[in-house]
């Protein structure tokens, strides 16, 4: 057991210490060392892109951004901290970018939900605990409920109620200071309270 | 209807909807391309920027001359003879070859 710990450990170290390699090699002008940092962070970065972007090609876009910015900026990377935790600060911001970019038409009524849609929701009114939160239906209207939301708002629902993250933690991944994101979290929850109510008075009313 | 239960039952719903982690093939090769791309051009923007930096400074240095040669307080004998100290001065060293023995 304790042999199998200190070859995980030994193993780690390894990579660890490649990937350090890696990131010397491309600051020294060797950017096809690039490529296996890109091999092995890109499926974080494209979970995250896709907490924020509907369209495939616009999650590609954002991955493509995260990767040409990292290129750019890794001398800023000091090694510190491990690459995945800087890599994911650009990746957040570079979402928040492309939010704030991408900021679609928030005032549309709830009039064109969809039939499953109704359903769910009529199911909830009925009966709260019969509409499971698994259903593709309430997966959907979340995603109606998130586009509605502003940027800030939408990051830090995203952050601190869906991935279930600190106060401390968004603070790091968004450049914002504490007091800040307590804030914005407050004005979100509010902002998030306000289209809920508004999908079911357009439901409703 | 109870909006803070609907509002905790949306947010279950997006917590249990995890995005997927899947890369499009060969996404790292695109990506080293597009690098590959950049970099020849990042060699080149170097001379550019060099080559407007002396643009612009000589555009600079000709205003200041030209600045200079209007404003200059002109003497009588200096403004009329400028043309000639210019071809004097430009002729200078065939002159003095003339004149050598």
């Amino acid at each position: 057991m304790a042999l199998a710990a200190e070859k995980g450990l030994a193993d780690s170290r390894v990579m660890e210490r490649t990937e350090t390699e890696l990131i010397a090699a491309v600051l020294k002008g060797d950017s096809a060392s690039f490529e296996p940092l890109v091999q092995k962070y890109s499926p974080r970065v494209f979970a995250t892109a896709r907490r924020y972007a509907r369209r495939e090609s616009e999650v590609e876009d954002i991955a493509q951004e995260v990767w040409l910015k990292a290129f750019d900026k890794l001398k800023s990377f000091r090694g510190a901290a491990p690459f995945e935790h800087w890599l994911m600060r650009l990746t957040v911001r570079t979402c928040y970018d492309f939010l704030r970019g991408h900021q679609r038409n928030r005032e549309s009524s709830f009039s064109d939900l969809s039939e499953p849609e109704s359903d769910w929701l009529e199911r909830f009114v009925s009966a709260p605990e019969a509409a499971s939160e698994n259903a593709d239906a309430a997966k959907m209207l979340i995603g109606r409920v998130l586009e509605r939301l502003t940027p800030p708002a939408r990051l830090v629902i995203t952050l601190l109620e869906i991935e279930d993250r600190s106060v401390k933690e968004i603070s790091k991944l968004t450049g914002w200071s504490v007091p800040l994101v307590k804030v914005r979290a407050f004005r979100a929850r509010a902002e998030m309270r306000k289209i809920v109510s508004k999908m079911a008075k357009d439901k409703y009313l | 209807m109870n909006i803070a239960e609907l509002k905790k039952k949306l947010i279950a719903a997006a917590r249990a909807n995890v995005p997927g982690d899947q890369v499009p093939y060969a996404f790292e090769k695109r990506v080293s391309a597009l690098l590959a791309a950049r970099v020849a051009p990042q060699n080149l923007d170097g001379w550019v920027r060099g080559l407007w930096r002396a643009a612009v400074s000589c555009v600079a240095i000709a205003l200041l001359c030209g600045a200079w040669s209007l404003f200059m307080p002109v003497t009588t004998t200096s403004a009329t003879d400028l043309s000639q100290d210019f071809e004097n001065t430009l002729l200078a060293s065939v002159d003095q070859g003339d004149q050598a023995p």
